[in-house]
């Protein structure tokens, strides 16, 4: 049905163009679910916006041919390509919160949809509404067409967003990430929704997503790409059971299985990236640095302790005179992290993970409950003073390791701060050098010092972030979705950083994550939070054999793993 | 080295392309630099009563029927050189402003860094304040600082004080805008991590504030200042034109158009329009400067 051949896609910019794919060959057939897979920069959405007509006006199609069923798509004209998106492609974006209007009611949009593409009565157009969000699941359509898109969950907003992709009946759609944005429950239910309409309706989907279990979990075959180049092609079964580029080889490795822990991902040298410099001398002298200040030997994380932490956000005020609402954010939620290990806290978005964590580390203050680190009472927030030695034993990597690191300072002043600031080395000369040499034990160079973060890669910047926390000489080290935001390869990486570090320091670690996959590789106990409540804590082999709670068993169920029977 | 890096910066090859800022540089450079040197450059001092004589008085322009090569742009009816006159009046109009603007940025970024960071009820009351500054019209503001310095000031300490009580009038009706760029700025920062990160390793919030968050919003601050120098300007002239502002015998630009007002009817163009057209010029030219910056600090414009 589609068939794209030799497609090269170049972008104009200053210095020149560069090549954002390069001869790039597939076909879509009917009920087909074809994946785009590959690391940020691999050229998927591009080859999306390609098929659709919706390059940025930098970027030019410089060869190759586009055919849907028989329509030459490159030659179209402006109006007849206008025409066609929609029509006869349709898209479904990676965020349901930005592309349905939120000032308009979901019927709205999809009638309006509907007539722009068909000359049809309103009231044929709106009974076909109905039908449609129906189709997709919607308990109730009737009544449910005249809401706004606020009035939905994230779930069922992506469900819409999909019934408006499907309204005017289009044979192609390119999904670009539908699921990322998504908590798993609901991942699995839209990636249901489209492997049915695939089936039903003969549509054929383009699936584009870095998520390797969502590929494995739907699609018939598989695209991976790297660098706007082809890698491999084929049955999804067989590319990703038995693959044999290495490229994708290593790709698969880097994955975090579900079902079993690994002492280390098998993370193949990227090629550029060789690292030129033996690192090892600097790199123990930073860790002697970090031995010496435990008092030398064998130095342990401390043990922290939460008791009944309840955490209130003031609301929204219900009327002009009414009293404010209050969120409860965390509930009664008591816990303990052993002293050296790592417990991992995972839920939902909105379960309070990233909560507990600003309690523990005092940007958020608790309307009740307590916290211990080592027997000693933690101090909340509001009486947590600047000058608390916990401040200095508590450190926290954050998710976003574009936010986290000022990017108006250099990489050695963003270092070297923490040693100032608690006075662990006056010496310039002596910041400076330990500065490089954790650097080094973060497996980055020295030179990496005189930069400043934005000339980084997500995972470059992420172990920047590490060596910050590590040169407070820290005890806890909080890690709120320290890879999310890294694609799985370098995700592989930082996990077998972090894993090396921990075990060599001994630091308790709190390790947060959506991702139950991640969490498994990760940590020796864990914890499973729900709506602020906690729902078990335990060993972590014992909860990944057999969870205890219901919630935790479909928790596991709905992650998706990459197997194949 | 640092020359050839900044060339090939994103603001210089968008600068580039830019043919109005361009040359809303180059003419902002070539006037300031005017004013600026104008005791080197100008041919002669308006300010020496012996420089110039009544003979000389209310010639045109060198190009009219009449024109003297001494005077390029003519003469008013005291015989002083109009483009002298321009020159030193554009010089203490750059200097006012420039000043007043200087205050107005330390003043409102201090206060919208406070509030933004620290929140409740300082960037309440700081916000009121701001709200209060916003509802009276700058003129109003400057008049009325003139009027109260006038009542509490004796006459001779007054007009001496003259330059200093319009710069402030200036400042006090310009703060407002750099306050309220610097609190929302301020605002978006501080949620993002490396600020978390900073308060949660317990540094000192005034170090959080000048070093963290300050040097991530000059962008938006840079191009306010820009504008609201061109703002200064204007409002400088208007005081002066409604005689607020300076003393006649240390003439600006808005004083130099007042006392050519008289001439608007009269023939003698030049002596009300020389000023005007220079002063429109300028302030144009740094407005379009200002744009061209916004543009720069706002990807999503480009």
């Amino acid at each position: 049905m589609l068939s794209v051949a030799g497609l090269t896609v170049r972008f104009r910019h200053r210095t020149g163009a560069a090549t954002a794919v390069e001869d790039v060959t597939m076909t879509v057939a009917r009920g087909e679910i074809h994946g785009l897979v590959g690391e940020s920069g691999a050229g998927k959405s591009t080859i999306g916006a390609a098929i659709m007509g919706l390059l940025p006006p930098a970027g030019e199609i410089a060869a190759g041919d586009m055919r849907l069923g028989d329509t030459d798509l490159r030659t179209l004209s402006a109006a007849q390509a206008h025409h066609l998106r929609g029509k006869r492609i349709s898209m479904i974006f990676q965020d349901p919160q930005t592309s349905l209007d939120p000032l308009m009611t979901i019927g709205d949009q999809l009638v309006e949809t509907i007539l722009a593409h068909e000359d049809i009565p309103a009231e044929a157009a709106l009974t076909r509404a109905v039908d449609l969000l129906e189709e997709i699941g919607i308990a109730n359509a009737r009544a449910r067409i005249r809401s706004y898109p606020h009035q939905f969950s994230g779930g069922m907003r992506q469900r819409v967003v999909i019934a408006l992709a499907l309204c005017t009946n289009p044979e192609l759609i390119i999904a670009d990430e539908p699921t990322t944005a998504l908590d798993v429950a609901v991942q699995a239910q839209v990636l249901d929704l489209i492997r049915k309409l695939a089936e039903t309706r003969g549509i054929g989907f383009i699936l584009i997503t870095h998520d390797i279990g969502v590929i494995a979990q739907i699609a018939d075959r598989v695209t991976v790409l790297r660098d706007g180049k082809v890698v491999e092609q084929g049955d999804t079964a067989r590319v990703l059971g038995a693959p044999e580029h290495p490229y994708t080889k290593a790709l698969m490795a880097a994955v975090p299985p579900l079902d079993r822990r690994l002492r280390r991902f098998a993370v193949p040298r990227v090629e550029g990236e060789a690292e030129t410099t033996d690192l090892t001398a600097p790199a123990r002298e930073a860790e002697d640095w970090l031995m010496s200040g435990a008092g030398g030997g064998a130095s342990m994380g401390p043990a922290l302790d939460i008791e009944a932490i309840t955490v209130r956000f003031t609301g929204e005020r219900r009327g002009l005179f009414g009293p404010r609402e209050s969120f409860v954010a965390l509930d009664d939620v008591t816990m303990s992290v052993r002293p050296g290990t790592v417990m991992g806290l995972v839920g939902e978005s909105g379960s309070g993970k990233s909560t507990l964590a600003k309690v523990i580390a005092a940007l958020v203050h608790p309307a009740a409950g307590e916290m211990r680190l080592d027997g000693a009472a933690l101090a909340p927030m509001r009486r947590r003073t600047r000058k608390d030695p916990s401040r200095r034993v508590i450190q926290m990597v954050f998710q976003d390791p574009y936010s986290s690191l000022n990017s108006r300072h250099k990489v050695l002043s963003i270092l070297t701060e923490p040693l100032r600031l608690y006075g662990l080395e006056r010496d310039e000369a002596r910041q400076d050098r330990l500065a490089r040499a954790m650097l080094a034990l973060v497996g980055l160079p020295a030179e990496v010092a005189d930069r400043y973060p934005h000339q980084f890669s997500g995972g470059q910047r992420q172990r920047i972030a590490v060596a910050r926390a590590l040169l407070s000489r820290p005890g806890l080290l909080i890690c709120d979705e320290p890879t999310s935001a890294l694609d799985v390869s370098i995700q592989a990486q930082i996990l077998n950083l972090l894993k090396e570090l921990q075990t060599k320091f001994g630091l308790t670690t709190l390790f947060i994550s959506h991702d139950l996959a991640v969490v498994r590789q990760m940590s020796d106990d864990i914890t499973v939070l729900k709506d602020g409540k906690l729902v078990e804590t335990g060993p972590s082999e014992a909860f990944f054999d057999g969870p205890r709670h219901a919630y935790s068993r479909d928790l596991l169920a709905q992650t998706p793993t990459v197997r194949f029977r | 080295m640092m020359l050839a890096r900044l060339m090939q910066t994103e603001g210089v090859w968008l600068f580039s392309r830019n043919p109005a800022a361009i040359l809303a540089a180059i003419v902002t450079i070539v006037v300031v630099a005017g004013a600026v040197l104008a005791p080197w450059i100008a041919p002669t001092n308006p300010y020496d009563l012996s420089s110039f004589s009544l003979i000389d008085g209310l010639l045109p322009p060198l190009w009219e029927q009449g024109g003297d090569p001494r005077f390029l742009l003519g003469t008013d009816d005291q015989g002083r050189d109009m483009l002298s006159s321009i020159l030193y009046g554009a010089r203490l109009s750059l200097i006012i402003a420039s000043v007043a603007m200087g205050i107005a940025l330390v003043l409102g970024v201090s206060l919208g860094l406070a509030a933004g960071f620290f929140g409740g009820r300082l960037d309440a009351i700081v916000m009121r304040v701001a709200d209060v500054q916003l509802a009276l019209p700058a003129i109003l503001t400057a008049l009325l600082i003139d009027g109260i310095s006038r009542g509490i000031l004796p006459r001779e300490v007054h007009d001496d004080l003259r330059l200093a009580v319009i710069t402030l009038a200036i400042a006090l009706s310009l703060w407002v805008n750099f306050a309220r760029t610097a609190r929302a700025s301020t605002f978006v920062e501080r949620n993002k991590d490396y600020v978390q990160a900073a308060i949660m390793m317990g540094q000192h919030p005034l170090r959080i504030m000048l070093r963290h968050i300050l040097p991530n919003i000059v962008g938006p601050l840079l191009v306010i200042a820009t504008v609201d120098l061109a703002s200064a300007i204007l409002l400088e002239a208007t005081l002066s034109f409604l005689g607020v502002g300076l003393p006649a015998d240390s003439p600006s630009l808005g004083t130099l158009i007042r006392i050519g007002m008289q001439y608007l009817l009269s023939g003698e163009w030049w002596i009300l329009w020389m000023p005007t057209v220079f002063l429109v010029v300028l302030v144009v030219s740094i407005n379009l400067l200002g744009d061209f910056l916004r543009d720069l600090f706002n990807p999503s414009l480009r």
